[in-house]
């Protein structure tokens, strides 16, 4: 599998959990479904851009510290059009990036292509 | 008067049994081993400077016979231009009438003197498959190798792996009898075996090939008889030693695959050595192997082992989230 299908799978499993943890916030449970399309939308697209970094740039400290930076931004994008929960939504969205960063990094192919087996 | 000492005389006689290149590009550097029907010496081609194995006949050859069975084992080996299998640059004839031909020289170690604590199970089963693609590539050009056992194999300094000594190699779809390359190794199914005897009187000839390693079919001495799938056997076979002396317990797919390639009945073993590489390649990805059925605990099981890197990290994230939401909820 090649490290922007990782990023995605990966980021979207992620995204999926994120939005069902909302669930244990009573004042949001409501807009359950909403939030994890959302967060899952949110970690598919991080999950790709991180894969698309993995496979231009081989570095575990950087592929984390991108991986954390995009997951922190989306998840403050988010958490700006909720008007709040900044600390709430920023955090874990933060972990997936963190997550999907070291994964894609040290697992998935670069894509390229190569020779096949003799 | 002087005599010669023991050691003197020896040296002499051994100088003595030395084939002689005088005429030809080679020069002799050492002896290196001795395969099916001749001696094989490492050797120098003058003219390109590079080393090269040379394979001599080696035995009283009257008829002729022995000699054109070198030949052909070299006919054989230049038919198949194949990475796995070493190349023959050249062949001929010295000034004492003997046969030879030169390959080129492989450096390394043959796959019976595999370490035990170094090579791991990928490492050999890395190796196996290309055991599998070598045979499967032979198969293809219409020959059998009958010979496969570990001893045939090397794997060279930088990993690659060399199927040797095609000395009892036999064409398909040609009489056997004409087309076999030689006769059976030092190491070979041995003639006096009373179980093996009446096999060597009957009117197909002779039992090619290693006890142990050798088909059912092909140590009956039913040489028309032989497919691909006799060579498959072999490679069981020697899959079943590769996964002896492993650190770690082979896991059953692996054995499963050993058993179906060592079926008695050839009608149930693999097809091809194509077929049998395809299962070695299903269970290195962590896919259903066709020789083992699984229940579904067991898929379950090799789906988690498949996937167990992405289900770490997903249990690391909800660990990680858990305890995020008992510290909000304070």
């Amino acid at each position: 599998m090649n490290k922007v299908a990782y990023g995605l799978i990966l980021g979207g499993i992620l995204g999926i959990f994120d939005g069902l943890t909302s669930w244990f916030t009573p004042e949001v449970r409501s807009q359950l479904l909403t939030i994890v399309v959302g967060s899952t939308i949110k970690g598919i697209v991080a999950g790709v851009l991180i894969g698309f970094f993995a496979r231009k740039v081989n570095s575990l400290p950087l592929g984390i510290l991108f991986g954390l930076s995009v997951g922190l931004l989306l998840a403050f994008f988010v958490a700006h059009m909720q008007h709040g929960y900044y600390f709430e939504i920023m955090l874990p969205g933060g972990l997936v990036g963190l997550i999907v960063g070291y994964a894609t990094q040290k697992y998935g192919s670069s894509g390229h292509s190569t020779p096949s087996r003799v | 008067m002087n005599w010669l000492s023991d050691e003197a005389i020896s040296r002499l006689q051994a100088a003595s049994a030395l084939p002689d290149f005088a005429g030809t590009r080679y020069r002799l550097v050492e002896r290196v081993g001795s395969g099916g029907m001749g001696v094989v010496y490492l050797g120098e081609d003058t003219v390109l400077r590079r080393r090269v194995a040379l394979k001599i006949l080696d035995f009283p050859d009257a008829s002729g016979e022995l000699a054109a069975r070198l030949l052909r084992e070299a006919h054989i080996l230049a038919r198949l231009e194949h990475p796995g299998i070493v190349p023959v640059h050249d062949a001929g004839t010295l000034a004492d009438g003997r046969v030879f031909y030169a390959m080129k020289f492989v450096e390394g170690r043959r796959l019976d003197h595999l370490d035990a604590g170094k090579d791991t199970l990928f490492d050999r089963l890395r190796i196996f498959q290309r055991i599998c693609d070598t045979v499967a590539f032979a198969h293809a050009r219409g020959v059998l190798h009958r010979d496969l056992k570990p001893e045939n194999v090397m794997v060279g300094s930088f990993g690659e792996v060399l199927v040797m000594d095609w000395g009892v190699a036999k064409i398909l779809g040609s009489n056997p009898e004409n087309h076999s390359a030689g006769p059976r190794d030092e190491n070979a199914a041995p003639a006096g075996d009373p179980s093996l005897a009446a096999t060597l009187e009957t009117a197909h000839g002779a039992v090619l090939g290693t006890i142990g390693y050798m088909s059912p079919e092909q140590a009956r001495g039913e040489i028309e008889n032989l497919d691909a799938r006799s060579d498959v056997f072999s490679m069981g076979a020697i899959l079943q030693y590769l996964l002896m002396n492993l650190v770690v317990i082979p896991a059953r797919p692996l054995s499963a695959i050993a058993r179906k390639a060592m079926a008695t009945d050839r009608e149930g073993r693999y097809i091809s050595a194509i077929a049998m590489g395809q299962d070695i390649a299903c269970y290195l990805d962590g896919r259903p192997v066709s020789a083992y059925p699984e229940n579904t605990l067991r898929k379950i099981a090799r789906w988690a082992f498949r996937y167990r890197v992405a289900i770490v990290l997903v249990l690391t994230y909800l660990v990680v989230r858990a305890l995020l939401l008992l510290w909000f909820r304070r």
